[in-house]
């Protein structure tokens, strides 16, 4: 009796601590929030909406505005995730269907390895070895066939908007990837076994049994990669250029909100230089939530 | 069980000791500053032999220049270290002075196949024109006017420039400044700017890599930095008319050509002065410290520090290729410190 006593009042302990970490995490949520809100009043007073139409970044004459580095971040987002989404289903595939057993231990383990370099070496790889790779051979092909689309017009230098979202679709590979495979492999076996006896090829049962099936699992991932491109730093700052120039070239060099942060943080003096690179800072923390959000509601309507 | 017991004791024993160990190196004189990151090698390198001849120990941390003003004003470090001096009215805001520590040139750097290291001769004008996206191709006229002989390409111009807030760019914005009333009045002068053109690598590090790659680019360094990676830099016409080479004599030149006596709070900007060989991009990163000493023994020993350096550390300074500052003017800054420098009964400390 005493021992169930005791157990009991565990529980209660338990129940109580694991409540507590829950609502701390709520509770920094709403305290970060706050914090911005607060820290980027003068800006907001000084600028108000305009913050978020203006080009101008100007730490001389004290004018700033978000739409060049908003532009960026978006844009550099949405290429690597024009190239990491159909790259990962077809890693996932291959490693939860057509790989040979013995392969797919080793190789499923390589791609999340990947995952695990630290993002100023993505920066570092894609300063030195892909920025020179772009420059003197993928951007003069991609000009001499696309040229006269403007996003593939201008002089290609290597480093840029391109560049940017390339480093980033290799840094969301692995995260899209390795949670597309773990969907995949929930896809019951008997589904997919009474497709191949209908006589389905293989392309057919992963088109009609196993996206559909996975597709909540598969925005999930899509989303868990977003929400890390549109915050990554380090590996956009090395290859983005850092230009506060508004272009349709992808050749061209631009600017991210976490590159802008991590490049004028430090020498930031002035009240409003620094309340200005804080409100930056809730224009990403809203722009990420309201992706989540939109991401979410999304999902609901499209239930299985 | 006797055994645990004597094991246990040496243990206490040991920590014991370990502890008095520490405490007496704690007891040691130790001094803290923060500040730029520009003059970091050489300060560590002082500190170093200086700890070794006196056993004291110098923190510094290399924040930036922003934050060492920061950390100043919060009194939480015996010394700001900044690369751009502060106005003598923002001195008198917090009861600061300041002193120039070391020197140091900015010099432009290119990208042109089959150039040698100085031999592209830029005017003060051209410059500033490349920076403002005025001139787009090497082979203007305006530059092969300067430069006959030398064959240019028609190559497009790549501008290079800081994407971080830095003490480099504000002495190469107050050089384009000086010389371009154009380049005053659009983009200005400070540690960040709205660049006309161009883009933006991290670092000395960033700015070098890009130039590398990018054929027909030109970008800003510090001085060491160019030297270290042998790079291509430019000769520049100076105030006087000559065309210059960046090297420490004619940075030295500049220093000594400019009139430290009638700079109020050593406001003095070392660009663009006069001289036949003063190399026009120079500047000097500065010290910052507070002229009422609430704690006179440690504000003692942080200016026996600085002496010791002025006075023992050219050497080491050259070593690392940066400027010492000429003697004048150390003699100038050690009379600062007698005058300026008091314990809060107003005695004196240095």
């Amino acid at each position: 009796m005493q021992d169930h006593n005791k157990t009991a009042l565990g529980d209660k302990i338990f129940k109580g601590l694991t409540a507590f970490f829950a609502a701390g995490i709520a509770l920094i949520f709403i305290a970060m929030i706050a914090a911005l809100w607060q820290q980027s009043q003068p800006s907001i007073k000084a600028f108000g909406l305009s913050f978020l139409t203006s080009m101008q970044w100007n730490p001389v004459t004290q004018k700033f505005g978000a739409l060049i580095p908003v532009v960026g971040t978006l844009v550099s987002t949405l290429i690597a995730l024009f190239f990491a989404i159909p790259i990962s289903i077809g890693i996932a595939l291959f490693l939860a269907e057509l790989a040979p057993q013995w392969l797919r231990g080793p190789f499923g383990t390589a791609i999340e390895l990947l995952a695990a370099i630290p993002s100023i070496v993505y920066g570092m790889w894609g300063l030195f070895v892909l920025s020179p790779i772009m420059a003197n051979y993928v951007q003069p092909w991609l000009k001499s066939w696309l040229g006269f689309i403007p996003l593939f017009a201008g002089p290609g230098m290597g480093i840029g908007m391109l560049t940017a979202g390339l480093v980033l679709t290799l840094m969301i590979i692995p995260f899209i990837s390795s949670v597309v495979r773990d969907v995949f492999l929930m896809v019951p076996q008997p589904l997919k076994e009474s497709a191949y006896g209908l006589g389905c090829t293989n392309w057919e049962v992963v088109r009609d049994i196993m996206i559909p099936y996975g597709r909540k699992g598969i925005a999930g991932a899509v989303f868990l990669g977003m929400g890390r491109a549109l915050g990554e730093t380090m590996a956009v700052t090395f290859v983005i250029g850092n230009s506060y120039h508004l272009s349709w070239s992808l050749f061209a060099p631009g600017n991210s909100i976490a590159s802008t942060l991590a490049n004028e943080f430090t020498e930031a003096d002035g009240q409003l230089y620094m309340s200005s690179l804080v409100e930056l800072g809730l224009v990403l923390f809203f722009i990420t939530f309201i992706v989540l959000g939109l991401a979410q509601l999304w999902l609901r309507s499209k239930k299985v | 069980m006797e055994f645990l017991r004597t094991g246990t004791k040496i243990i206490l024993l040991t920590m014991a000791l370990a502890i008095g160990f520490s405490c007496q190196a704690t007891a040691a004189v130790s001094i803290n500053g923060a500040g730029a990151t520009f003059p970091y090698p050489v300060y560590s390198k002082w500190a170093y032999t200086y700890n070794r001849l006196t056993g004291v120990r110098l923190n510094y941390q290399s924040i930036g220049s922003g934050g060492g003003i920061k950390q100043i004003e919060a009194k939480t470090v015996d010394f700001g270290a900044s690369d751009a001096p502060l106005k003598p009215a923002e001195l008198d805001k917090y009861g600061l002075m300041q002193f120039p520590m070391i020197m140091g040139g900015v010099v432009p750097v290119v990208h042109l196949s089959g150039l040698a290291s100085g031999k592209l001769k830029l005017s003060a004008a051209n410059l500033a024109d490349i920076y403002l996206g005025k001139i787009t191709k090497w082979n203007d006229s305006r530059i092969s006017a300067d430069n006959p002989g030398l064959s240019l390409p028609a190559t497009d111009i790549t501008v290079v420039h800081r994407s971080d807030g830095s003490g480099t760019t504000w002495i190469f914005t107050n050089y384009l400044s000086k010389i371009s009333p154009e380049w005053k009045n659009k983009v200005g002068n400070n540690k960040a700017v709205q660049w006309p053109v161009g883009m933006g690598g991290k670092g000395n590090e960033g700015v070098a890599a890009f130039v590398r790659m990018v054929k027909g680019s030109i970008g800003y360094v510090e001085y060491a930095y160019a030297l270290q990676n042998k790079m291509t830099v430019t000769l520049l016409r100076n105030h006087d008319g000559n065309f210059v080479a960046p090297t420490s004599a004619n940075f030295q030149s500049a220093a000594a050509g400019a009139d430290w006596a009638h700079a109020k709070g050593y406001y003095m900007v070392l660009t663009n002065q006069p001289g036949a060989s003063s190399w026009p991009i120079t500047g000097a990163s500065f010290i910052l410290m507070y002229k009422t000493q609430t704690k006179p023994a440690q504000a003692r020993e942080v200016l026996k520090f600085f002496a010791w350096s002025y006075n023992n550390g050219a050497r080491a300074a050259m070593s690392l290729d940066y400027v010492p500052m000429p003697a004048k003017v150390v003699k100038m800054v050690e009379d600062t410190w007698r005058n300026e420098i008091h314990g809060s009964g107003g005695e004196t400390i240095f």
